[in-house]
Parts: C-alpha cells; sequence; structure tokens
C-alpha cells in the first residue's frame, strides 16, 4: 500500500485531520502574537521589565509540549481529548518564542532613526505604530516562521493523548505496522509547515514594501 | 486544593497523594528508575550529536563551505515532526534489528531493536540547533581577530582551537541548550516505542487507563512534572557549565574589583 492508495482509501478522515491541524496551529499563532506584542513592548521600553519578561517565557519554552497538554486539563478543567488544550499550550509556546524576538525586534530599531520621527513631530504612539513596529517586521516575521513551523508539527503530539488531527496517522500507522500512513502523515505535515512558511513570507514582503524599493535602486 | 477538583475525573489533587507514596519513586518502575533511563538516553543523544555537530560546525564556519546546505538542512529537519520520525523508524528499522543485547539500567529486555531507532531520531533532532549555532558563532568572529591570529603565524587549525571556538563559544552552548531541551522532549514522545523506559513510559501507558487512580491521570502528570524539572535543571546546569567554560575576555563579566575596562563608547549607527 503506498501513502496515496492509503489517502484515497481515509480520504474524508485525512481531509477532516487536516483542517484540525491547521486551525490548531494557526489560531494560537495569531492569538500568541497578539499577546507577544505588547509584551515584548513592555520588555523593549522598560529595560527593568526585559530579564523577568524573557527569562519566564524561556522557562516557558522548557516544558515539553506533551507534559502541558497534560497538565492542562487537570488546571483548567477540559476533557483530556479536548483540542483546547493543545490549542492553549501553542499558544503559550508562541508566546514564549515570539516575546524575546519582539523586544529585541523593537530594540533594535536605531535610535537616530527613532529621533528623526521625533523630530518630525511623531508622537511616542505614532512612532511605535508607523516607524519602530513595520522596522522590526522583517525580525519578528523570522520569529514567526520559526513558531509556526514548530506549531504544525507539535499539533501531531496530541495524538498521544487521542487528540484526533493529522498526528492520528503516526498512531494508527503504529498500531496497523503499516508505513504508508506514516509517510502520508510526514508528508502532509511538511507540506503544511512549508505552506504556514510561503503565507508568513508573504505577508512579511507586502508589510516591508521599502526592503523591495531599496534593492531596485 | 480542591478548588482543582474538576468535574472531568482529572483533578491534581490526586498528582500530591501519588507523590507522597515512596513506592511510587523507589519502586522497580517508579519515577526514579525512569528519570534514571531518561538521563541517560539524553546524554547518550546529546554527546553523541555534538561529536559530530561541532567538528562540522567548526569546518563549515572556518570554511564557508556548505553554509547554504547546513541551513536549508536545519530549517528543513525543524518542520519534520518528531513523533512521526519516531514511528517511521521504529515500524521500518526495528524489524531489521535482531541483536538483543540487555544493558542493565539502560535497555530492558526487548527492548534494544527499538532503543537504536529512537537513539537514531534524538541524534538527528539535536545536530541542528548545535550545527547551525556553531557556524553562526564561528562566522561572528571578527574577520580582523582571525587576521590577527593568522599574523602571528597560527596555522588553519591552530586558529580554529584557539581563536574560533572560544569566541563562538557562547553560541555553541546555546545551540547545546536547545538541543537538550529538544533531545529531553522528544524522548518523552519515544515511549511510544514498545517496552523502552524514560518518563515517558509512565505518560504513555496511563493514557491506557486515565481513570486508574495509580497508573493513571496522577502517574501521568507526576511523571509530566518530573521532565519538566528535568529540563529546568539541565538548562541551569548547562548555563554553569558555560560560565565555567567561556573566557572572560569573550563574556566580559570582570570582577569589579580587578577593574572593569571602561566601556567603548558607542558610535552613533550610520
Amino acid at each position: 500500500m503506498t501513502p496515496w492508495t492509503y489517502f484515497r482509501d481515509h480520504q474524508s478522515d485525512v481531509l477532516h485531520w487536516t483542517w484540525t491541524t491547521v486551525w490548531l496551529a494557526a489560531v494560537p499563532l495569531f492569538i500568541g502574537l497578539i499577546i507577544a506584542l505588547p509584551l515584548g513592548w513592555l520588555a523593549s521600553r522598560y529595560r527593568w521589565t526585559y530579564a523577568p519578561v524573557v527569562t519566564t517565557a524561556g522557562l516557558a519554552y522548557t516544558i515539553p509540549s506533551l507534559v502541558l497538554f497534560l497538565v492542562l486539563p487537570g488546571l483548567i478543567g477540559t476533557q483530556i481529548l479536548a483540542p483546547i488544550n493543545v490549542a492553549i499550550a501553542l499558544t503559550v509556546y508562541t508566546v514564549a518564542l515570539l516575546v524575546r524576538v519582539v523586544a529585541d525586534g523593537l530594540a533594535s530599531v536605531s535610535s537616530t532613526t527613532l529621533s528623526a520621527a521625533s523630530a518630525m513631530g511623531y508622537t511616542n504612539r505614532q512612532r511605535l505604530f508607523a516607524v519602530q513596529l513595520p522596522i522590526a517586521v522583517p525580525v519578528i516575521g523570522a520569529g514567526l516562521r520559526v513558531a509556526a513551523v514548530s506549531n504544525v508539527s507539535l499539533v501531531s503530539v496530541a495524538s498521544l493523548l487521542g487528540v484526533a488531527q493529522l498526528g492520528t496517522l503516526f498512531t494508527d500507522g503504529s498500531q496497523l505496522n503499516l508505513l504508508a500512513p506514516i509517510v502520508l502523515g510526514m508528508i502532509m505535515i511538511i507540506v503544511l509547515a512549508l505552506l504556514f512558511d510561503v503565507v508568513i513570507l508573504l505577508g512579511i514582503r507586502l508589510l516591508t514594501p521599502w526592503q523591495r524599493a531599496v534593492r531596485q535602486r | 486544593m480542591s478548588a482543582l477538583a474538576n468535574d472531568n475525573g482529572l483533578n491534581l489533587d490526586q498528582v500530591g497523594v501519588w507523590l507522597n507514596d515512596p513506592a511510587n519513586w523507589w519502586g522497580p518502575t517508579g519515577l526514579l528508575v525512569h528519570l534514571r533511563e531518561h538521563i541517560y538516553y539524553t546524554l547518550i543523544a546529546v554527546v553523541i550529536a555534538i561529536l559530530i555537530a561541532l567538528p562540522l560546525g567548526l569546518w563549515v564556519g572556518h570554511t564557508g563551505r556548505g553554509v547554504l546546505g547546513v541551513a536549508g538542512l536545519a530549517n528543513g529537519l525543524r518542520a519534520v515532526p518528531a513523533l512521526g520520525f519516531v514511528v517511521l523508524l521504529v515500524i521500518w528499522l526495528s524489524p531489521k534489528i535482531h541483536a538483543q543485547p540487555t544493558i542493565p539500567g539502560l535497555v530492558p529486555d526487548g527492548a534494544f531493536q527499538y532503543f537504536v531507532p529512537v537513539e537514531i531520531v534524538l541524534i538527528v533532532l539535536a545536530i541542528p540547533p548545535i550545527l547551525t549555532s556553531t557556524y553562526a558563532g564561528v562566522q561572528n568572529v571578527d574577520p580582523a581577530v582571525r587576521d590577527a591570529a593568522e599574523g602571528m603565524g597560527m596555522t588553519g587549525g591552530q586558529v580554529v582551537r584557539q581563536v574560533e571556538l572560544p569566541i563562538a563559544l557562547p553560541l555553541v552552548m546555546s545551540g547545546i541548550r536547545s538541543a537538550t531541551l529538544q533531545v529531553i522532549a522528544t524522548a518523552t514522545i519515544a515511549a511510544y516505542a514498545p517496552f523502552l523506559g524514560g518518563l515517558g513510559r509512565l505518560i504513555i501507558d496511563g493514557t491506557q487507563t486515565i481513570n486508574d487512580p495509580h497508573s493513571g491521570y496522577p502517574a501521568m502528570v507526576s511523571a509530566g512534572i518530573v521532565v519538566a524539572l528535568l529540563a529546568v535543571a539541565a538548562d541551569l546546569l548547562l548555563v554553569g557549565l558555560e560560565r565555567l567554560i567561556v573566557s572572560r575576555g569573550v563574556s566580559e563579566r570582570f570582577s569589579r574589583r580587578a577593574g572593569r575596562p571602561a566601556p567603548e563608547v558607542e558610535l552613533a549607527q550610520a
């Protein structure tokens, strides 16, 4: 049996699992970014907050995903099979990874540029949103790419606890002693990770038109 | 702690009860036995990964050859799901391994054919972080420093060992730290392979009997907590090691009394 025939025989299951994986990887990425932006700004704006924020984030990142998937039901009272555990755990990882990136990205904007913006009459808030944040987009985007790829592959770990998504192809293959579903799952997950990567790259490109303008000169 | 009681039948109160029973720590299938196995699996994988990735990273960084290949490989490997990799190798490789040695405290009876594929996965996943941070560290070395070393008559090998490696060491260590965290986490998942030990054994086996007060949820969470503590402890240990082995000239940690050199006046970025 080839991965392709396995896909044809289980098409509706696999497509359903693919959607679940997409959601479980994408939603935490989005929410994580929303949470990490103000936290990262705080850490870059007030220097004394940098060390505690980044250390806490680093600590959260050391918790293995399986452990977090496992502890969350006990903490918040969800069912062990509930996909929400996976979404919350991946949000934690996304925030942990991005906080540092956002803080470093905002801090890396040159002080000359910031002074120029202030001299042109930008208020602090305008300067943050119109100058500092856009200039930090490539750095934040690079962090987002790492988070996206690792989210997609971490979702599959949840199949060990029975949450149905593409990782279920691995546990099914193991129980049936079949290579086809395992290879299919690997291909689907890697392709999905690449798609996430391409989408984020396009987003970065759209948000940083000046990079192309400079290159064309 | 009763506030933590949940209607899903999974509550964390029982975890304390479970952890308070010495048999769950010291027993033949207790936490400590599994912790020791987990540490051994991790050590073997990280040491072998360092032996492969460190020289290769130094070579790539020093010669500048193969940088694109190494970066692409590292990025590609990040997308590979660890669980899929473990299951794939266990189904494909394990039946081909017929040797059945038993290594006390490391490989239980009948587990060798699963031990090998799992270690391969752990090593392969540990290589990219060490490799990329090593070559990045070497490439970050100020070219003037390298020129000076060569001007003093150092050979290529001497430059690598006495100049590039010491300067790149902080980055190399951060690569080893992320590799170690990765291996500790993946070794938990790897218990999905039958017979194998490690703290993941308690978690994976617990999923079959999740409502059992002895082997179910409390045992799983307890093992999970120990994994998380192991990860934090390993990370702190490596940070401490980094402080010991990184030259103070590189880390710029000077005692105040020794007279810290005046920080360079930062030039405005042009």
